[in-house]
Formats: structure tokens, C-alpha cells, sequence
């Protein structure tokens, strides 16, 4: 008997030891270096904010490391991208988390695609045969500026959901970030606009929601299918397709084999050029306007050199 | 029942109608009465349109109750396109009331999905993976079919309620289906305590803790054949918990695990209170952004089936396994796609208590699996255990194993395995796996 009290002595000071949340800065854990970005913005000094993928890894292929469990664990705000890009490796952290906020429903998870605009939200019956098909939609729709604003909206509400005293603080965040993001679009839709309409293949579909912003006409992948690598008979197809339709700029994400890519750009007289999708992705992109600063640069200097018009 | 929601909804429209008119009314009480004295003759108009409407609809019915009932092409049909031909067994709502006429639709509409489509969005995340093995070569010791499908493991994945979530794993294999694994989790428990209950694989290592299609070999170590119970392994019905111990160097979890006693044929609990403890200590360090090192130490102890056949000794023999597991990966982050490699190592000391003395028995293996392109894994294994019960029977082996991933949902493998056995001759076979996955797209194991 006495044994048995001792157990539930032990079992109670276990469940009350919780350290109560202190009023401190809020930590926000994010699963790409493109939300921590926002939300540095819009947080400011009153949170920190720590990415899970690196910039210039394969945000769907990440290892499910203990050491972001560790992370996940102190973690008040779980931002995540969702439309299942992160599938493959975060629910087994989240699980591990031993954290009730981040568990999604939670009070500190944040799913930043639920106001952002969504492309090729596959209509119809959705199979494997399509490839790594996403069936809520493309989830790097980070890419389009106007979508940067909604996500920047959505962690300012969640972050004064959580700290409402400091909401001043976030809207006032928020603000500036909306304007520079604003004053940045007028800059690259300016430098974009002669080129409007101009012809690219992707490697992967990571670009739709740029192109549809920018006015780039994607005309094929280098993937056969998502996440199904590049097979002779496609890559001869394509470059066909290239032929036939002038096509002189293919895009690559930094992560991927640039070999398929070169000898496509080798037969049909293209460039090809690595475009970061990420902040971080390359060392000029330390932050979400560096980015399209950086990418519309890159684009208007390769299509220039090509005459690809 | 349909009269009184007809009134219901005719006292929401009235209000909703109105509702405007009475807030700017509210200046002064008379304005007011008025209001009211206006609201009430118009609701009674309502009502007796409504009723006139109701008793003609009623006399409809009763004469359509005397003939069969119409075809199911019916212009509600038309009221929704693109939608499939419901077939005739469909349940049915009412036209709302007053939507009739004007061209809007009459009589009976289909409900899609009713009953069902609250459900489905429930329904668990669901899985099955396919496991084919093929066998070529001569052994004679622990022949395998030269075709199999070993196994379909079906999984059954969701979230519980806003504390746990559950898994299940069934498998189905050549001699019956079996629970796998079936757990529930409470993921936020206050303390960083992560406790499952159920039946689960027991944290003893590495290899035990891995269902079939996460290997990367086609069959499972000897030493965790000799010493562990095999391909199901040490699988029991219990109570696990797990805790992260802070610190501020590396990733340290330990794990405590009580289960009822029976395992393979590593444990036999005699009578009920004989259970199981298996204890987990897991150090894990990011060496770099792109190498890492996980340790692990085991122990587990449970009474063994020895004793059983002597009746003084029933129930009093037991058995005590320690383990030491290290896995070292590397992955550089911007090739993560196209390169890596995955050293393992895993040694097993078994103390064994038998009526005819302790039988001390040790085994390991070395492994090491490196990816040289996006789809191509080439891997290599030692082996080398003794034998549980017998400790002076010492088996060995070779493998190397060629791994093909068409996609992330299907795999290939080929294995050549060299087997030298204690007793019996020296075993050399090619072994193939197909494995292949529909449904929910699981986490990429870890």
C-alpha cells in the first residue's frame, strides 16, 4: 500500500514538474527556411525562428533527424507548408514531439497554405501512376509573391493568438513586410513584363505558381512525372518539344542532377540555369525579397543572353 | 414532423426578412407595436400560405403513395451536374419548402453519400504493402520457398482524439494473418512521457524494431534469428514509455517497456505475472548538416519455456538479453536525393537459463548500404551468432544485395547470401524481393 502511494506521489510530481510557459519570446519552428523567413519579418525581435530544411535541400525529401525532435519539442508555433510537401517525414516528429501545441489541430500549428492561392489542384481520379502527385495541389506556392502576403497575414494571426500582447507588435511587422513585399513586386513585374510569355522548362513542377505571377509559359519538365527521375525516351520528347517550340531556358532547382539537364541544353541550344526555389537556396537568397530579387535577375539575364523572346 | 420544421423555417425567413425594419424601429415604443402588429399579420399570411401549400402537398403524396414509385429520373436529378446516376436504393430528402415551382425542383431529391460522407473523413490513413520473395540456391538447413508471397501488411493509421493516436499492422501472410503491431499513443502527455499501450515491437535495438518492408536486406540477420525469435521477433502485448532526458549536448531518449511474457520463442511467461522488461537507451548527434551517429543499448528480461518440461523448475528459468546498436548515416543535403550510405551494427549477448546449465550466447552483424544514384542502393552484410539454447553452435554469413527503387512505392532487390551453419552444409542462395505499396503515403523510415 504504502509502495502504491509512493508510485502515485512519484507519477503526480511528475505531471505537475511541467514548467509553466514563460512569457518570453515565442518560439516558432518552421519546416522550410521560406516561412522562417516571413515570419522572421513579422515576429521580429519578439520571437526566434528556426527552419527544419535547409534552403538548398529537397523540402520533400528530409530526414526524419531526432534532432528536430529535440526542436519540435520546445516548440510554441509549428509553421508548416502542408499540401502534403512535408508528408514524408514530419508526422514521425510531430508524433515523437511529445508536444501537445504542434500536434496538427493544435493551438500552435499553422498550416500556412489554407488562404494561399493553390495550382494544379488535380481534378478528377488522382493515382500513383501520375507520379508523387500532391492531391491537394502544388505546395510551392511560396513562389508568387501575393501568396507570400496571405502566409505573412496568417502567422501575424497566429503568432497575436498566442502572444496577444504583443499584437501591436506583429501587425506593425506584418505591415512593413507587406509593404516591402508590394514595393518589390512592382520592381519585378516591371523587369519581368518585356519578357512576358517567354518559354521554360522546369525540372520539377516547383515553379507554376511563379510562372502564372511573372508570365513564364512552362511548356514541359524535365521529370517525366513528379518525382519520377528523367527516362531517354521523355528527355528525347522534350527536346523535340524544344525544337518545335523554340524553347532556350530550362530551369533547375539546386538539388537536383544537372546532367540530364546540360545534355537537353546541349541539344536544343538552351541555357540552363540553377533557380533557387528557396531562401537559402543559394547564399544571395537570405531572406523572401532577396529571393525574387535574385530569381527575377537571374531570369531576365538568362532570357537577355538567349534572345529567347 | 415536416409541418413543424415548415414553421421553422418560415419563422427563420421572417425573421431574416425583417430583422432590419426592427432594429430601426426601436426608437420609440409605438413605432415598435406597430412593427409587431405588422410582423404578426404578415407571419399569419405566411402561415396560411403555408398551410395550403402543405395540405396540397399532402394530397400529392398520398395519391403518389398508390403508384409505384417514380424512376429515379427525375428533373432533381438535373439539379446537379456532373453528378453520377444514383441508383434507385439512394435515400431521399425533401424539396426544401418553397423552393417548388418556378422551374425549381419537385418531390423526392437524392442525398450523395448520406451516411457515409461524415464517416469517410474519419476513415484512418490506410496502407498495404506487398512483400514477394523468390529464392534460387540450395540450403538445407532453413530452406525458403523458391516463391512467396511472404506477406501483404495492411495498415491502419488516425489520430484518436485530441490526446492519442493509433496504429495498426496487420499482416497477411502464408500461415494467417496477424496483428503486427496495434498501439495506441499519447503523444502529449504532461511530463514529455510519449506511452504506448498494446501490442508493439519491442525497443530493443534496431532490427527488432523494423517491419519487413524497412529492412534493407530481403531476410533479417542471423543473430536476430538465433537470439531475438526471428522475423516476428520480440513482439508482445504491454506498456511502453518513452522520455527524452534534456541536455544540452545530444538527443538522449530512454525507453521502459513491461510486456505480458510471451515472445517468439524468447520468452514463455508460465503463469500470469511472469512478464517481460525491455529498457532503451537511445544517444543520438548530428556530427554535421550531413552526417550522423545514433548508439543505442538494450536489455531485456523474461523467463523462458526451458523449465517448462521439468516440473520443479516450471516457470523459474529465465533469460537475459543485452544489446549495443550503432548506426552511422551520411547524406550530404544538396545530393540527398542521389547519395548516401547507412553503416549499422548491432551485437547481442543472450544468458539463457536451462535445466541443463546457463547458456551464454553472443552474435552481431555489420552492415553497410550506400546509395550511388537516385534509385540504386548496392549494400554488404556480415553475420556471425551462436545459437540461444545451445551456445556452443555458431552460424556465419555473407550477403550482398542490390537494391532498385522504380519509384518512391515499389522496390527490387536481389541478395546473394552465403550461410555457413554449425551443423549442416554451407548454404549459397540468391534471394529476390519485390515490395510494393498502395494507399497512404507513409513516412520515409528513418
Amino acid at each position: 500500500m504504502g509502495s502504491m502511494k509512493f508510485f502515485f506521489g512519484i507519477l503526480l510530481a511528475t505531471l505537475t514538474s511541467v514548467p509553466a510557459a514563460a512569457q518570453g519570446k515565442l518560439t516558432v519552428i518552421t519546416t522550410t527556411e521560406d516561412l522562417a523567413a516571413i515570419a522572421r519579418e513579422v515576429g521580429g525581435d519578439r520571437i526566434t525562428v528556426e527552419a527544419i530544411a535547409k534552403g538548398y535541400q529537397d523540402p520533400h525529401f528530409v530526414e526524419a533527424k531526432p534532432s528536430f525532435i529535440v526542436k519540435l519539442q520546445k516548440a510554441d508555433i509549428l509553421i508548416v507548408v502542408g499540401r502534403e510537401l512535408e508528408i514524408g517525414w514530419l508526422p514521425p516528429l510531430i508524433q515523437q514531439s511529445r508536444n501537445a501545441k504542434v500536434q496538427v489541430g493544435g493551438e500552435g500549428y499553422l498550416d500556412a497554405s489554407l488562404h494561399a492561392t493553390i495550382l494544379e489542384i488535380p481534378a478528377g481520379q488522382v493515382t500513383r501512376a501520375m507520379g508523387d502527385v500532391h492531391p491537394q495541389g502544388n505546395p510551392h506556392y511560396w513562389l508568387d509573391p501575393e501568396n507570400g502576403k496571405k502566409i505573412a497575414k496568417d502567422i501575424a494571426d497566429k503568432l497575436s493568438e498566442r502572444r496577444p500582447n504583443d499584437r501591436a507588435a506583429f501587425e506593425k511587422g506584418l505591415a512593413a513586410f507587406t509593404a516591402r513585399v508590394d514595393e518589390g513586386e512592382k520592381r519585378w513585374l516591371a523587369a519581368m513584363a518585356p519578357y512576358k510569355g517567354t518559354k521554360v522548362v522546369t525540372y520539377h513542377r516547383s515553379f507554376p505558381n511563379f510562372a502564372a505571377r511573372f508570365g513564364l509559359d512552362i511548356i514541359g519538365y524535365v521529370e517525366p512525372k513528379p518525382g519520377i527521375p528523367p527516362s531517354p525516351q521523355h528527355t528525347l520528347d522534350l527536346i523535340a518539344e524544344m525544337k518545335r517550340q523554340n524553347v532556350k531556358l530550362v530551369l533547375i532547382e539546386p538539388y537536383f542532377d544537372s546532367k540530364t539537364p546540360n545534355s537537353i541544353g546541349r541539344s536544343t541550344g538552351a541555357e540552363v540555369i540553377v533557380m533557387p526555389p528557396s531562401v537559402g537556396g543559394v547564399k544571395e537568397t537570405p531572406d523572401y525579397i532577396a529571393l525574387f530579387d535574385y530569381d527575377v535577375k537571374l531570369l531576365v539575364d538568362a532570357i537577355k543572353r538567349a534572345g529567347a523572346k | 414532423m415536416r409541418a413543424k420544421r415548415a414553421w421553422c423555417a418560415a419563422l427563420v425567413a421572417c425573421a431574416s426578412l425583417f430583422a432590419p425594419c426592427s432594429v430601426a424601429a426601436q426608437e420609440t415604443p409605438q413605432a415598435l407595436r406597430q412593427e409587431i402588429d405588422q410582423l404578426r399579420r404578415d407571419f399569419e399570411t405566411l402561415k396560411q400560405q403555408y398551410g395550403d401549400r402543405l395540405t396540397a402537398l399532402e394530397s400529392k403524396l398520398a395519391a403518389a403513395e398508390g403508384t409505384p414509385p417514380a424512376a429515379p429520373e427525375t428533373p432533381a436529378a438535373a439539379a446537379a451536374p456532373g453528378a453520377p446516376a444514383q441508383p434507385p436504393a439512394q435515400p431521399t430528402a425533401q424539396v426544401p419548402p418553397g423552393a417548388e415551382g418556378a422551374g425549381g425542383p419537385s418531390g423526392s431529391l437524392p442525398v450523395y453519400g448520406a451516411g457515409t460522407a461524415g464517416s469517410k473523413v474519419f476513415n484512418p490513413d490506410m496502407a498495404v504493402i506487398g512483400d514477394f520473395l523468390g529464392a534460387v540456391g540450395r540450403n538445407r538447413v532453413n530452406p525458403s520457398p523458391s516463391l512467396e508471397m511472404h506477406e501483404a501488411e495492411a495498415s491502419f493509421q488516425a489520430v484518436v482524439d485530441p490526446y492519442a493516436r493509433a496504429d495498426f499492422f496487420v499482416a497477411f501472410g502464408e500461415e494467417g494473418v496477424e496483428l503486427e503491431e496495434g498501439f495506441i499513443t499519447f503523444t502529449t502527455l504532461p511530463g514529455g512521457l510519449l506511452t504506448k499501450v498494446g501490442k508493439t515491437r519491442a525497443a530493443f535495438g534496431k532490427v527488432n524494431t523494423m517491419h519487413n518492408h524497412i529492412l534493407p536486406w530481403t531476410d533479417r540477420p542471423l543473430v536476430a534469428t538465433n537470439l531475438l525469435g526471428g522475423e516476428e521477433g520480440l513482439t508482445d502485448a504491454g506498456i511502453s514509455v518513452a522520455r527524452l532526458i534534456p541536455n544540452p549536448w545530444i538527443f538522449l531518449e530512454a525507453t521502459g517497456q513491461i510486456y505480458r511474457g510471451d515472445s517468439s520463442d524468447v520468452f514463455t511467461a508460465a503463469k500470469p505475472g511472469q512478464v517481460s522488461v525491455v529498457g532503451h537507451l537511445r544517444g543520438y548527434h548530428d556530427l554535421t548538416e550531413s552526417a550522423n551517429i545514433d548508439l543505442g543499448f538494450s536489455y531485456a528480461r523474461g523467463h523462458n519455456a526451458s523449465g517448462l518440461a521439468v516440473d520443479d523448475l516450471s516457470g523459474t528459468q529465465t533469460t537475459n538479453l543485452y544489446g549495443v546498436d550503432a548506426t552511422v548515416r551520411w547524406r550530404p543535403l544538396r545530393r540527398s536525393i542521389y547519395r548516401s550510405f547507412v553503416g549499422r551494427s548491432e551485437v547481442i549477448w543472450s544468458r539463457r537459463e536451462q535445466p541443463g546449465g546457463l547458456q551464454s550466447a553472443n552474435g552481431f552483424y555489420v552492415s553497410g548500404d550506400y546509395q550511388f544514384a537516385r534509385r540504386w542502393f548496392a549494400g554488404v552484410r556480415g553475420d556471425r551468432s551462436g545459437r540461444a539454447a545451445d551456445a556452443s553452435l555458431t552460424d556465419s554469413g555473407q550477403s550482398f544485395s542490390l537494391t532498385f527503387w522504380p519509384s518512391e512505392f515499389s522496390q527490387l532487390r536481389g541478395q546473394y547470401r552465403r550461410t555457413k551453419y554449425a551443423l549442416g552444409p554451407t548454404a549459397n542462395e540468391l534471394l529476390f524481393q519485390f515490395l510494393f505499396s498502395i494507399g497512404a503515403h507513409g513516412a520515409h523510415p528513418f
